[in-house]
């Protein structure tokens, strides 16, 4: 009788537990929604959130679809999407390479697609449209990656060669970068610069329908190895004798780092720190298994980069300017208060 | 057909040969601890019983079949393994780590079944954990810390268990608090338990077989009373000591004699 009592108890606990982080991925998604909402509020035209909400539930004639549905909507929902995508990309990344100050802008994955969008920008954008841009830039990153990787391989990828490796080709290629921008015609220069910075001016739902694949197909694919992410989390030994494939799995979780982070940045630009804080906040919010800690990544990622497009293009009215900039500046206060509250804990 | 066995079993990092050629037969159901100086190569030869370090020639056998054309999972269902000093993962409590011992018998879309909780909490209390299985793991002493490990790897359910060095960092009264619970393993559902082993006088109470590890190969084994003498320690480890037999329990008991500290004795 005591037994059961107290497994009803245990069991109560558990529940309880559980429905902790549902109730803080429920106050997540709420207030993503109101970032959202406001995103499609403030700009050159104020349009007032209740206006919003009655637009979208079709109680509106229709004044404001040009604003919202052009203008506001496909940006706004590409910002999510380009923070969610980075910010998995570097949960997945650190916990692949273990080391929790690795992001795809540290080990060079953003530097690869810098490249790629740079060349193309600079010599090819004159003659074949600026369509295919993203295209350069996923091949930059995958080029880069792979290269890493080759470098790496030695009987197999240990994390610290391939973080070191990564450093350094991030280097080079950053030099590669500057050295393109220098020999461009002069004309490009400045959009290079801003590419560079990252920003989502004047994104359509074309751009929108175009990223949304890699988004729909890698986070999912995120989260179905979030298994191998809690066994890689013991170290590499502890994985293997529990039966876990380390190379394959290691190349896979890769590879879905290299897709995300390509992809996002192909059509926002070279954002960096989003795929090193957002996935730290994820943590700090106490996930303790890579299922939830996803969720929370996409979460925080996705308003971080709503935030801060929203600041960048309101701020300075009628300026528009690159939400790259304002990341660090929304992420980094964040960081410190999390690390701050939980200052205890370590 | 042993249980486990290596059939001219060569080892190397790079090209330098670490185990060369060896032929070495595991007792089924028994405890068989490895001794060694420090770069004699019974952690690589353990490690490598584990499919962790990939044969230069030869092969490992478990039951009969080369665990290295054996899937990792199916390795994984038969034998598990301890590594030395493991990393402590930020933000996992005493639960979590046991449950991931069962990933081997999960598909990759399955969460944990109620067979798995069954067993992950039968463990839990055979190990004394039950009150920590809510505890982050690193707010554990290191005593509890090294049960926890031990819970995931028993959460295996394997027939075999290899631990390397698995009391290292620990205080004497937990080492043998560990070693202890082991035996209590073996007897009772007459696991096989393979271990590297620094404390030689522990090694000698606790193992059925022992294997002396030296020059790429095994240099002695058998029981500890057949072993174990002052020739093979000064062989195996460059001792000088002198071996009597353990008050309690009647094993061979080392008493390093050295040389500077000898004479004034003498």
């Amino acid at each position: 009788m005591f037994t059961l009592s107290g497994g009803g108890l245990k069991l109560m606990l558990k529940n309880l537990k559980i429905s902790r982080e549902l109730i803080l991925i429920f106050g997540l998604i709420l207030l993503a929604g109101l970032i959202f909402i406001l995103s499609l509020s403030f700009g050159s035209s104020y349009i007032s959130p209740v206006t919003v909400i009655s637009h979208f539930l079709g109680l509106e004639a229709g004044s404001y679809n040009f604003t919202i549905n052009i203008l506001r909507l496909p940006r706004t929902l590409m910002a999510f999407l380009v923070g969610a995508a980075l910010s998995v990309s570097g949960l997945i990344l650190q916990a692949n390479i273990k080391n929790p100050l690795a992001s795809p802008d540290i080990i060079g994955i953003t530097g690869g697609a810098s490249a790629g969008a740079i060349t193309y920008l600079s010599f090819f954008s004159a003659d074949y449209g600026i369509g295919g841009l993203p295209f350069a830039a996923i091949l930059g990153a995958a080029v880069v990656s792979a290269l890493i990787y080759f470098l790496a391989w030695q009987k197999g990828v240990s994390s610290i060669r391939l973080v070191l490796i990564g450093i350094g080709i991030a280097a080079a290629v950053d030099a590669l970068v500057t050295m393109i921008i220098v020999f461009s015609p002069i004309s490009t220069t400045v959009q290079s610069y801003v590419w560079l910075t990252g920003s989502i001016y004047g994104t359509n739902w074309e751009d929108l329908f175009q990223f949304l694949p890699w988004v729909i197909i890698f986070i999912p694919l995120a989260f179905a190895f979030y298994k191998s992410l809690n066994l890689l989390a013991l170290g590499d030994k502890v994985a293997a004798a529990l039966g876990l494939n380390i190379q394959l799995n290691r190349f896979l979780l890769m590879t879905i780092s290299v897709a995300l982070a390509g992809s996002a940045v192909a059509y926002a630009g070279g954002v960096a720190f989003i795929g090193l804080i957002a996935p730290h906040i994820a943590r700090k919010m106490g996930g303790k298994s890579y299922s939830i800690l996803i969720i929370y990544s996409v979460l925080s990622g996705g308003m971080i980069f709503m935030a801060a497009d929203l600041l960048a293009r309101t701020a300075f009215l009628p300026l528009d300017l690159p939400a790259g900039v304002f990341v660090s500046g929304i992420g980094a206060p964040f960081f410190i208060y999390l690390l701050y509250r939980n200052r205890n804990q370590f | 057909m042993s249980i486990l066995e290596t059939k001219n079993l060569s080892l190397a990092y790079d090209k330098d040969k670490i185990i060369d050629n060896l032929d070495l037969k595991i007792p089924e159901g028994e405890i068989t601890i490895f001794i060694g100086g420090n770069g004699s190569g019974k952690s690589t030869l353990l490690n490598s019983m584990a499919r962790l370090l990939k044969p230069m020639e030869g092969s490992v056998e478990l039951r009969g079949e080369d665990i290295n054309q054996l899937s990792t999972k199916e390795v994984a269902k038969k034998l598990a393994f301890l590594p030395q000093s493991s990393t402590i993962p930020e933000g996992i409590t005493v639960r979590k780590l046991v449950e991931q011992g069962r990933y081997p018998y999960q598909k990759w879309y399955q969460a944990s079944s109620s067979e798995d909780q069954k067993i992950v909490e039968k463990v839990l209390k055979d190990t004394g954990l039950l009150e920590l299985a809510d505890r982050d793991l690193s707010s554990l002493s290191g005593g509890q810390r090294q049960r926890a490990w031990l819970a995931m790897v028993l959460a295996q359910d394997t027939e075999i268990i290899l631990l390397d060095e698995p009391t290292t960092y620990l205080d004497l009264s937990h080492q043998v608090d560990l070693l202890d619970l082991l035996y209590e393993l073996n007897k009772k559902d007459q696991r096989t338990i393979i271990m590297v082993l620094h404390d030689l006088n522990l090694a000698c109470r606790y193992a059925d077989h022992i294997v002396a590890v030296k020059d790429k190969g095994v240099f002695a084994q058998g029981k500890p009373e057949e072993v174990i003498d002052e020739e093979v320690i000064k062989e195996v480890f460059d001792l000088n000591c002198q071996i009597v037999s353990d008050p309690v329990f009647g094993t061979p008991l080392c008493i390093p004699t050295g040389k500077n500290k000898l004479s004034q004795v003498v």
